[in-house]
């Protein structure tokens, strides 16, 4: 009787002072200040990483036996469908907004530029990690061949895949990680062409931040100097839509 | 030794003394909001996930040494799932959390706090003094008068061993679960075997803290639960006195 009593006290103890901390969250302030710790973060891991300090790269024995995918597995739009058919012939890798000479790149193309293969580690914010082999082009390569006008300071992702309110999948990375050197477009994972489940045909892989940075079946691509335009502001479909850190190195 | 010839007066010992300093004072309360944050935000962002595994890699194809159903709504912040919620109040408090403790450790070597109270002394260690203390704790006989001043070799132990490792080892390996920190410092992956072996070691220590926190309450309880509060609040301590 009396341990029941100490377990429902405790229970109700840590139910009400938790349902404290939930009702302080909902306070303006309070949210900014919680939400406010990116920055420090931010600003310390940049403070602390050489600007293209590499993230992990491993040895062949250590790729996972099944890389997870993460996000949307299939984005199964009539729109996709159509490019998966065809087998990507018609699929066009737009790069647009604020370069000097707007580009629109096909699969065969993107073949033929000099291309890194690195086999480095995905971590979800769930908390998995798959480490995979991937190949692709460095993204400096196509900012600079398309040349970045000088207002430009992000870089946003539009994709293929829908969520489940309709709304495209989009990302932004800044230019740091735009120009880092294992910033690529991958077409390949583990010796293989894209898979759907993976971002067929091409995915971003900016391996300093965690997985819903890196968008896959990427549309397009546009340099911007301000996130405000691009959906509600703040720079992905998941930062918009369910608060997470647009830094995504922590 | 008290020489049977020349029985000297044992020193005085004042009825009530400054048990705790104000840094310690602090520092304790600071830790119970923070740590108390960041076990509820904590399993609320292993409820995204509730595995375990070994080694730089790990997702739901592979062996999972540990696997949990989600820890329930009243042991979680936010008490409904909110991944990104959690994350906030676990990243906002971390920091906090972290730069206390390294304060905390500086002022406790530079203030003499160390080698004061928690070095462990000549003798100390013996295995027949460290049985006898086990034995006096499992009897629930606490010193009084004059030895109630000073932490007891199993006290030392447990708050050597909070302080200087289980603390510094959950911010080291929450540290090495973050990619950004992995390339700014890679050697965290090698000190502890890659990023979800870190995650486990996090997770193990998360739950030593609770297991201190644990044992820490009922010896508050049982030692006198007031006059220990006032101590670790005003820092004023009550000594016991000596049985006869």
């Amino acid at each position: 009787m009396s341990l029941i009593f100490t377990r429902r006290a405790i229970m109700l103890g840590a139910g009400a002072t938790l349902a404290g901390c939930d009702r302080i969250a909902r306070h303006e302030t309070v949210r900014e200040a919680l939400f406010s710790a990116e920055n420090f973060h931010k600003w310390a891991q940049r403070r602390l990483m050489a600007r293209d300090a590499l993230a992990r790269e491993f040895r062949p024995d250590q790729i996972s036996p099944f890389f997870r995918p993460n996000g949307t597995s299939n984005p199964n739009t009539p729109e996709y469908k159509a490019l998966w058919r065809s087998g990507f012939a018609d699929w066009r890798l737009e790069i647009s907004g604020l370069v000097n000479r707007p580009l629109s790149l096909s699969l065969p193309q993107l073949h033929q530029l000099p291309q890194r293969e690195q086999i480095t580690r995905h971590d979800c914010v769930e908390g998995w990690s798959a480490i995979g082999r991937w190949r692709g082009v460095p993204l400096a390569l196509l900012l600079d061949a398309a040349g970045m006008k000088e207002r430009a300071r992000y870089i946003v992702f539009r994709c293929a895949d829908r969520m489940g309110d309709g709304h495209a999948y989009y990302e932004s990375i800044d230019m740091i990680d735009a120009f880092h050197p294992q910033t690529i477009l991958a077409f390949a994972l583990n010796d293989q062409p894209l898979r759907v489940a993976n971002g067929a045909p091409l995915r971003l892989r900016v391996e300093r931040q965690l997985g819903y940075k890196h968008a896959k079946y990427l549309m397009g691509i546009e340099a911007v100097e301000h996130l405000s335009g691009t959906g509600r502001g703040k720079g992905g479909y998941w930062e918009d839509h369910a608060g997470y850190d647009w830094y995504a190195g922590i | 030794m008290v020489s049977a010839a020349s029985p000297a007066p044992a020193p005085a010992v004042p009825s009530v003394v400054v048990r705790h300093s104000r840094v310690t004072r602090l520092w304790h309360w600071a830790n119970a909001v923070l740590l108390y944050i960041l076990l509820a935000s904590g399993l609320g962002i292993f409820n995204a996930h509730p595995r375990l595994y070994w080694g730089p890699y790990g997702a739901n194809f592979d062996h999972a040494w540990l696997e949990l159903d989600r820890f329930g709504p009243w042991l979680t912040l936010p008490a409904h799932y909110d991944l990104a919620m959690s994350r906030h109040w676990h990243l906002a408090a971390a920091p906090l959390f972290a730069f206390a403790l390294l304060g905390y450790m500086l002022w406790s070597l530079g203030s003499g706090h160390i080698r004061r109270d928690l070095a462990f002394r000549r003798g100390e260690l013996a295995p027949r003094h460290v049985w006898q203390d086990i034995f006096d704790h499992a009897r629930l006989r606490f010193p009084a008068g004059a030895a109630a001043l000073r932490y007891n070799v199993l006290q030392k132990a447990s708050y050597i061993g909070i302080i200087f490792i289980v603390l510094p080892l959950i911010i080291l390996t929450g540290l090495t679960m973050s990619p950004g920190m992995n390339a700014a410092w890679p050697w965290l992956l090698d000190l502890f075997g890659g990023r979800q072996s870190a995650r486990s070691i996090h997770f193990i220590a998360a739950f030593l803290l609770v297991a201190f926190f644990l044992v820490h309450i009922v010896m508050v309880l049982l030692a006198g639960p007031l006059n220990e509060l006032r101590s670790i609040v005003t820092g004023r301590y009550r000594v016991p006195e000596e049985r006869p």
